[in-house]
């Protein structure tokens, strides 16, 4: 019976992220590969030359097998193919000009919504039962229940349009600008680890070893830092992975409202205009990300969380 | 004078249900360097009276009463007070070993910061001084080990520990919350060994609460047996073992089971349930499941005492004993039924 | 102790405690449910939640009935026109003419069907795929645990989204995607649940009796599983709906002339500056409706906590 590194945790963990990783890739090509109307549907009546030229990039004359590994090549190669509707782009230009820009606003969106969430969620739970704690839970609640496009115009009406403090839409990297998009993507995710939060850190309180630390006469501000605090967050840095995944999927229509041009945008934009090729490499860039991180948080969570590693380890 | 006084104790919980009264009226006094037993049934208000005296209530929870502490009366201290008290002169390890310690945290840090707290030790002193109590009550490799966490040690192995955090400081008074229960028996008899080197070698008072009494048996001076709520009897161990005087102590003792009985004969147990704690029965409260009940016991039983710290309550009379004089009032009517069901 | 204390409290013996308590397992037995409804009927919020969804779902079957015209009806007279009583458009028109109450009506039905439907598909895959996951246990268990832990790190809105541009827009698809990906959480509950519920006390002690298996799935298992599924239907209407306004928000979700709530906010949004109201009213209806699921759905897992009764 020994306590597992942190070290052998990850190596263990990051080894079971290949069969995640290979499924992703597979089925995004097997879809796009049965796809009606689709460019690789053989019924398509489409000028010969272009045919020729589908062919010749995609090897449609070899067995479907070999396509397949040739894909996956390129996908580990890190080439997405070219684009359908943007003729002079590559989808792998197209992700570097979409992607920081999605991140940078995705990324302030999480640390917003874990250091909100949580301190909301604390405090919440710290007046329990009181009028403090209803307000801020239906509140909370009502967060969770509105989409985030429905969020986003009553925003925009109310502080840009009406208010005229805040540029309604477009992106240039300013401050202002980033706002709204920052504030409306991370607010359902706010409530979200509020709620989860307080639920958490209300049953830390209740629980035994609460109980001796405070008959051990510990004053209260340490009983809640040093006691209750990483017990209650470790639920919320675990729901972390999926909040990413969940953020990414909301972003897609932050940026459709606020007209950012982000990795998000030019995903619908695909998907409207059936451009195969980008479509499937965002999912797949977007899948490898949230995959990426979920096994970051995976890793924090086991290094603050020495339960983990040790049932693991017997 | 006593360590410890304590007079009319209450606690009640609110509760959706009405209102529960876990403890009605009770009273007893510790000596320095005695250890005494509470008995009871599981539900019979011994751990919330302790937890009462110490502030450790929940939330719904609300207490009445004088627990006199060396002079000081615990119930009217400040929650800054108290915290001064508690873990340093006064000590309570609780039942359950294998949810009482952090399971986050070493046990280095859960133990360091009881000294560094009360006595201002830095981190190095409290380590040595804690490494030190890991020895004495039998952890190995303890210089080691002290820097594991919780579920790395075996049942047996963190009640130990808990006893030891408890006795870091040094306390007046140590109080044990059934420390056995949740342990097998080989390990209760090596827990209850340590008890009792603790009695022999230090003056520190314990408070043993229990339900098991052959370790009442074993380590206590005195007893206190508790029903719903209140004390109906105390005496020394040998009195309430040889003489017991309430028929609801001498249903425990004849419920113990016993190697010399003949086999094929039933166990014996005492009928019924313990009161509803919302609806207290009027009179005495022990009359639904007492086999000598008669109509006398429809009101409040008296008490005997004898002055030497004997006592029962019970119409029966208590042999050497007289009633006492007044009755204490109870702080509140029976209730006959209040609260919502 | 070498005397006998000194003792004369009634012996009764083992066996007739042991039936009385018995006969009292019964009484307790059938109020888990009676014990359920008392705790959700206290829950307020869940109370006015549960009427609120009532009266939206009698609206939205009912209403457009009795509504003098149909949604698509174009009212050239009265395009683009705020709501007011004496036009008889209670929620105004959008730029076309199109009554808002009706559309908005019109648009519940679908959005509430996709969420009653797809959130069966999800259930039926979700509680077979848990039960037997569940049930069998062992190898079978692991493996098909394993997959829900590496599908469930994907992001399945795009996954939904492809399988739209895949396979076009049709209504059909639309429920069986969206509960195809959503079925993941049902499955684990359902496994977790049956897996508990097969090594429990009760279970083993009907099968020392004698009891067979189906008496034990019928009397012991099932009950068990409904409390847990039912919340966690509860749970996943809301979800679904969301996800098909979702879809519909961004242009991929129902075609026309079908509009759900999440297409009508969508157009909405496009005329917010100027014709407010065509947004508002849908979005409000869809709001609501979330938030009512959420709060029924809520207190349902408190009445049914499995932790006190398991």
């Amino acid at each position: 019976m020994r306590q597992e590194s942190l070290f052998h945790h990850a190596s263990s963990r990051l080894l079971g992220l290949v069969p995640t990783l290979l499924l992703l890739v597979t089925i995004s090509f097997f879809l796009i590969r049965v796809a009606p109307g689709g460019p690789f549907d053989a019924e398509m009546a489409a000028p010969p030359e272009i045919r020729a030229n589908l062919e010749a990039k995609y090897h449609l004359d070899e067995p479907l097998l070999q396509q397949y590994f040739r894909y996956l090549g390129e996908i580990i190669a890190g080439d997405f193919g070219p684009s359908f509707q943007y003729k002079d782009w590559s989808v792998n230009e197209l992700i570097a000009r979409g992607f920081p820009i999605s991140a940078t606003i995705g990324g302030l969106a999480m640390v917003l919504a874990f250091f909100a969430g949580t301190l909301i969620g604390i405090f919440a739970a710290l007046r329990q039962n009181r009028l403090a704690d209803h307000a801020l839970m239906g509140i909370g609640m009502l967060g969770i229940s509105i989409p985030n496009f429905v969020i986003a115009p009553l925003l925009i009406l109310g502080l840009a349009i009406y208010g005229g403090w805040l540029p309604a839409s477009g992106w240039d990297w300013s401050w202002q600008r980033g706002v709204l998009p920052v504030v409306t993507l991370a607010l359902p995710a706010i409530a979200y680890i509020a709620r989860l939060t307080r639920g958490s850190m209300i049953e830390v309180l209740h629980s035994n070893y609460i109980r001796t630390a405070r008959a051990k006469g510990l004053p209260e501000h340490l009983v809640i830092l040093r006691h209750a605090l990483k017990p209650a967050l470790l639920p919320v840095i675990s729901y972390m992975g999926p909040a990413t995944a969940a953020m990414i999927t909301g972003s897609v229509v932050v940026e459709r409202i606020y007209s950012i041009p982000g990795l998000g945008s030019y995903f619908v934009q695909g998907a409207l205009n059936r451009d195969y090729t980008l479509v499937m490499g965002v999912v797949v860039f977007y899948g490898v990300v949230i995959i990426l991180l979920n096994f970051i948080v995976d890793l924090v969570y086991a290094g603050l969380n020495p339960r983990i590693r040790y049932d693991e380890g017997r | 004078m006593p360590l410890l006084e304590v007079t009319g104790m209450e606690v009640e919980f609110e509760t959706p249900e009405g209102l529960v009264r876990a403890v009605n009226g009770f009273d007893f006094s510790l000596e320095k360097g005695e250890t005494l037993a509470i008995v009871g049934e599981s539900g019979s208000g011994k751990t919330q009276m302790m937890l009462a005296m110490l502030d450790l209530l929940a939330e719904n929870g609300r207490a009445r009463g004088r627990a006199v502490f060396d002079g000081e009366d615990l119930m009217q201290m400040t929650p800054k007070a108290m915290n001064s008290v508690r873990g340093s002169r006064i000590a309570m390890i609780f039942q359950d070993p294998m949810t009482s310690l952090n399971p986050y945290l070493t046990i280095e840090t859960q133990m360091t910061e009881v000294v560094m707290h009360h006595q201002g030790l830095k981190r190095d002193e409290a380590r040595a001084h804690a490494v030190e109590l890991l020895h004495a009550v039998r952890i190995p490799d303890a210089e080691e080990r002290i820097r594991q966490y919780p579920h790395e040690y075996s049942g047996g192995m963190r009640q130990r520990v808990m006893i030891a955090m408890g006795l870091l400081c040094q306390p007046e008074l140590l109080i044990a919350d059934e420390p056995s229960t949740a342990l097998d028996v080989t390990v209760q008899a090596q827990i209850s060994q340590l008890i009792r080197e603790l009695r022999e070698q230090t003056s520190m008072s314990i408070i043993m609460i229990t339900h098991d009494l052959a370790v009442v048996a074993d380590l206590c001076d005195r007893v206190i047996v508790m029903y719903a709520g209140e004390a109906v009897e105390c005496g020394s161990s040998e009195q309430i073992f040889y003489a017991p005087q309430h028929p609801y102590t001498q249903g425990l003792l004849a419920s113990v089971p016993r190697l010399d009985r003949l086999s094929g004969e039933s166990l014996v147990v005492i009928p019924g349930n313990p009161p509803n704690l919302l609806e207290l029965p009027s009179g005495c409260r022990f009359r639904d499941r007492c086999d000598r009940a008669t109509e006398a016991c429809l009101e409040r039983p008296p008490v005997w005492e004898d002055g030497a710290g004997r006592m029962s309550r019970c119409v029966l009379p208590m042999q050497g004993g007289t009633v006492r004089a007044t009755e204490p009032a109870d702080a509140s009517p029976d209730p006959g039924g209040e609260g919502a069901p | 102790m070498s005397e006998a204390p000194n003792t004369t409290a009634t012996a009764r013996s083992v066996e007739e405690v042991f039936a009385a308590a018995m006969a009292e397992e019964d009484v307790r037995g059938r109020s888990l449910w009676v014990d359920a409804w008392h705790r959700l009927q206290k829950n307020r919020a869940a109370i006015v939640s549960g009427v609120i969804m009532l009266l939206v779902v009698l609206a939205v079957v009912v209403g457009p009935m009795l509504l003098p015209w149909e949604a698509d009806f174009t009212d050239w007279e009265h395009a683009s026109t705020p709501p007011s009583l004496e036009t008889g458009h209670w929620f105004g028109t959008d730029a076309v003419g199109r009554d808002i109450l009706a559309r908005t009506l019109e648009g519940g039905r679908i959005s509430l069907l996709v969420g009653l439907v797809a959130t069966l598909v999800s259930l039926v895959i979700g509680v077979s795929y848990g039960a037997i996951a569940g049930y069998y246990g062992g190898m079978t268990d692991r493996i098909m645990m394993r997959s829900v832990d590496i599908i469930y790190a994907l992001p399945f809105m795009f996954f939904v989204i492809l399988l739209m541009v895949v396979f076009g827009r049709n209504i059909i698809l639309i429920f069986v995607a969206i509960g195809a990906v959503n079925w993941l959480d049902m499955a684990r509950i359902v496994r977790g649940q049956t897996l508990s519920l097969k090594n429990t006390e009760f279970v083993e002690a009907a099968r020392a009796c004698g009891v067979d298996h189906r008496a034990i799935i019928r009397r012991h298992i099932v009950p068990n599983l409904l409390g847990v599924v039912m919340v966690y239907i509860t749970l996943t209407i809301p979800q679904v709906i969301l996800v098909e306004s979702f879809l519909s928000f961004l242009g991929l979700g129902v075609q026309e002339p079908m509009s759900s709530w999440g297409a009508l906010v969508n157009e909405g949004a496009q005329d917010m500056e100027s014709a407010p109201w065509t947004l508002i009213f849908p979005a409000a209806f869809l709001t609501v409706t979330l938030y009512c699921f959420n709060y029924i759905g809520d207190g349902m897992r408190d009445a049914l906590d499995p932790k006190d009764h398991l």
